[in-house]
């Protein structure tokens, strides 16, 4: 199946969200190393709920892009929203794809995770695992995001590039299929 | 004359040996599986490697490990320190023979350590039921020892008994035919404590089940005629005609055997190697079963031919583990070969023509009949199979050039030696000279061996072996190829349907995606790991085949499959990996109905219960708050 292209309205800007699941804000950082592109890139979107804005709220996007995996409630909630609001949603960075770094307690059962920080890790106060109800609850395994919604885009990489995430912007918004050279694939 | 090869058959076909005195019940604390002190850890080690074997020390080590998971039911600890500090090697790398292969365990196994053979066909006959049977009987839990010690059921891949199933192995040894009636009776023996050889005999009687003949299971030659033939007409003249005859691998490939044997002739060098390739892994396999039981004298006659032609001294048969039964008459069968001096010093009198061959025993690793993965087996290591070039005729065994062919293929060259090229010519096709032997099972009346002309259709096999409304035809086992009805004039040849001999008949009763889940959780167990394609995409493929299985499945999860399955085909490292998605390929665009049945109405759906996966979570915390749950909401988050 070929991914999505994007199609906008004449003159008019395409709104980009962002946010971050289970993630290390590694992927987030990478996308303001593209530096003083940034200032282009405010000219060719509109920025949506990201960190970068601090707006909340997620509202009707061209396109989502996702840093991290699924660990907890929150996670499943936040990606949810997003499939639900954006047209094209992304999965950036390996643990977006993959599950990743987090993912590596799945070879643990969660319970043995969660001793092992608030019971038995070394120097825990007043050992005792959160149960409060504002505490998202956490999945007993971290999952890559295309397992809770579909995704059209994947981009790989920990953290995939800027000039990786500028030229995929520009691509996908200028309606093109997305090709990236080498350099960009290459990842030792 | 050379010693016999250290041999499993000295160790008797009892349940373990600790068992015998009827008091001690083994237990965490005196199973020797936990509790083997240092002393008698280096008392038993001794023992093992006071037992000369012509190879390096260290390509023993998988044989020495099969043999000390037979004494304890496990490796134990101290055998593994005291191994490593003998043999010259990490301890590590003993613990990753131990943890590659499958019938050796760390931890001990139950003293009856009873295996299922998980074939599709095992499981037509009803293998699942009469192993959940076994397993209420016995209050046990699949795979997990029960907490006397007594025994373990679990699963293995394909047995090999797939014409007199359902099979298991009880303590390594095959028991066939299974039904109700012979599992009660199991069941008794093992809460009796019986040593399995008081079993009833005919439990353990594996019929060869030869239901056609044609010239290779025929014709007949007289022990050490082939070696005579060689010595006469000279390795040269032998060669050729072997070249003549047009005779071909019968492993599954078809490489030109003399061509494979002039290579490793041709190449300098101061050892070289004969192996035979009797891992018949391949589910729904079992022809080698028959040869290695009834033709073995012509086996290691054509062994020892190759042998004299490429000038080897020592020669390997790679055993499969689940052939164990057939050990103890291969080795005495070697013996009388010794005896009669058609193995040893001076075959048949000629000076300098010296050749002796050892059984090399599997572990239950499918990947080792892979060539190359074979040869790391035979040095001890782990199955993994090797980059080529260097191929094995050129840098096999232990670095040395070395020929590795199927049972079939020495049996058919022994015969070619005494009857001459035009033997094998008169039966076949152009390209596919001789007969083939096809192993028969499924929806059959008479499964059992056939051996045919190459070029025979499918249709006529399907007639011959009483098969009636045939929905579909799998040949060459999991990773060979589904044929639907209108394909059934198709043939068995290398020109067409190039096959090991499996065949696996499939009427129009039985459920297609049964069979593709049994073969995608074959090659999931059984990829080695090394690379990603296989380890990762099997384990994708295999998870979304579940998903279709449970109706969770979407269009967009068949999509799925066929792009992980197209990349597997084309960057796995060896063929297990090239060949695992075969099933689910073929069966996606051959039967698509299978599919498209059981998906589920939407356009997206999670790959997991997502709720469900709160439960562990919400049990610690002891919350059932709202936030706690996660309601299942499939058209949000179906947006393609
Ligand atoms: C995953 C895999 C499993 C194999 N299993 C077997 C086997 O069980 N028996 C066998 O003879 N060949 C098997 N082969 C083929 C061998 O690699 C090799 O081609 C064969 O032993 C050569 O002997 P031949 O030329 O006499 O056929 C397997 C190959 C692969 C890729
Ligand atoms: S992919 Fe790497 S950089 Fe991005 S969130 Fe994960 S760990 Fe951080
Ligand atoms: S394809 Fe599979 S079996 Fe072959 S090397 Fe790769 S992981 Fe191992």
């Amino acid at each position: 199946m070929k991914p999505p292209v994007l199609t906008i309205e004449s003159g008019k800007k395409p709104r980009l969200a962002t946010a971050a699941l289970c993630g290390c804000f590694g992927c987030h950082m990478s996308l303001l190393d593209i530096d003083e592109r940034i200032l282009k890139l405010v000219d060719m979107v509109e920025f949506d709920r990201t960190p970068l804005t601090d707006i909340k709220t997620v509202g009707e996007c061209e396109i989502g892009l996702i840093e991290g995996g699924v660990a907890n409630t929150e996670n499943v909630e936040v990606l949810r929203d997003f499939r639900r609001h954006c047209k094209i949603l992304v999965a950036v960075g390996a643990c977006a794809v993959n599950g990743g770094v987090p993912a590596m307690r799945n070879q643990f059962d969660v319970q043995d995770c969660l001793e092992e920080v608030y019971l038995n890790g070394i120097g825990v106060v007043d050992p005792q695992i959160p149960d409060d109800p504002e505490i998202p609850l956490l999945l007993d395994k971290v999952h890559p995001i295309h397992e809770v919604v579909h995704i059209d885009y994947f981009l790989p990489g920990c953290p995939p590039s800027a000039d990786t995430l500028w030229t995929f912007l520009n691509e996908l918004i200028e309606g093109k299929e997305i090709s990236f050279p080498y350099s960009l694939i290459h990842y030792d | 004359m050379q010693e016999p090869p250290d041999s499993i058959q000295q160790i008797s076909l009892t349940a373990p040996p600790w068992t015998d005195d009827n008091e001690s019940i083994a237990t965490q604390e005196t199973h020797p599986g936990y509790a083997l002190q240092m002393h008698q850890a280096e008392s038993f080690i001794n023992e093992l490697l006071a037992r000369a074997d012509a190879r390096p020390a260290s390509g023993s080590l998988l044989q020495y490990l099969c043999l000390i998971q037979r004494q304890y039911s496990c490796i134990p600890e101290t055998t593994v320190h005291v191994l490593a500090e003998r043999l010259s090697i990490p301890a590590s790398q003993v613990f990753s023979v131990i943890d590659f292969y499958t019938f050796l365990h760390r931890t001990p196994r139950g003293d009856f350590d009873i295996l299922f053979s998980n074939n599709i066909t095992d499981r037509m006959l009803g293998s699942q039921a009469l192993f959940g049977r076994l397993c209420q009987i016995l209050h046990v839990e699949p795979g997990v020892p029960r907490a006397d010690g007594r025994v373990t059921v679990d699963w293995t891949s394909c047995t090999g008994l797939c014409d007199q199933g359902p099979g298991m192995l009880v303590n390594g040894i095959a028991v066939s035919s299974l039904d109700e009636k012979r599992i009660n009776e199991i069941a008794e023996q093992v809460e009796n404590k019986t040593p399995l050889k008081q079993w009833p005999a005919d439990w353990f009687e594996i019929k060869d089940n030869i239901q056609r003949r044609d010239i290779l299971l025929s014709d007949q030659i007289v022990n050490g005629s082939a070696i005579e033939a060689l010595i006469n007409k000279g390795a040269e003249n032998l060669l050729q005609a072997i070249e003549q005859s047009g005779l071909r691998g019968r492993g599954g490939a078809g490489f030109p055997t003399a061509k494979k044997w002039r290579f490793c002739r041709d190449t300098k060098a101061d050892d070289y190697y004969v192996v035979c390739n009797a891992d018949e892994g391949e589910p729904g396999t079992f022809k080698d079963r028959v040869l290695l039981n009834s033709y073995a004298d012509n086996l290691f006659e054509g062994m020892t031919v190759c042998a004299g032609i490429i000038g080897a001294k020592k020669g390997y048969l790679y055993l499969r583990g689940e052939y164990l039964y057939l050990r103890e008459a291969l080795e005495e069968t070697l013996q009388q070969r010794r005896q009669s001096g058609l193995l040893g010093n001076n075959i048949l009198g000629q000076e300098g023509f010296d050749f002796d061959i050892d059984i090399h025993l599997g572990a239950g690793a499918y990947i080792c009949g892979e060539e190359s993965a074979l040869l790391e087996s035979l040095e001890g290591k782990r199955g993994i199979p090797r980059k080529r070039p260097p191929y094995p005729v050129n840098q096999g065994l232990f670095g040395k050039p070395t020929v590795i062919n199927n049972v079939e293929t020495f049996i058919n060259a022994a015969k070619i030696a005494v009857f001459g090229a035009d033997w094998l010519r008169a039966a076949g096709t152009e390209q596919s000279a001789g007969t083939k032997l096809l192993s028969i099972s499924g929806d059959c009346e008479r499964p059992g061996i056939y051996e045919y002309p190459f070029g025979t259709s499918v249709s006529q096999i399907l007639a011959d072996c009483g098969a009636a409304d045939t929905q579909a035809v799998q040949v060459a086992g999991a990773a060979g190829t589904t044929l639907t009805a209108d394909a059934f004039e198709r043939s068995i040849c290398f020109e067409d349907l190039a096959t090991g001999g499996s065949f696996m008949v499939f009427n129009q009763q039985r459920e297609l995606l049964a069979m593709v889940k049994n073969f995608s959780d074959f090659f999931r167990h059984e990829s080695c790991g090394f690379c990603t394609p296989c380890r990762v995409g099997g384990a994708l493929i295999n998870d979304l085949v579940n998903k279709v299985m449970v109706g969770h499945a979407t269009q967009l999860d068949l999509e799925e499959m066929k792009n992980i399955g197209s990349l597997m085909q084309q960057a796995s490292h060896c063929g297990l990996g090239a060949t695992a998605p075969n099933a689910v390929l073929q069966t996606l665009e051959k039967f698509p109905d299978i599919y498209t049945a059981r998906l589920a109405n939407r356009s997206f759906e999670p790959a997991f219960d997502i709720d469900a996966a709160l439960a562990p979570s919400r049990k610690i915390t002891r919350r059932d708050d709202p936030g706690a749950h996660i309601a299942y909401e499939p058209e949000q988050s179906s947006k393609p």
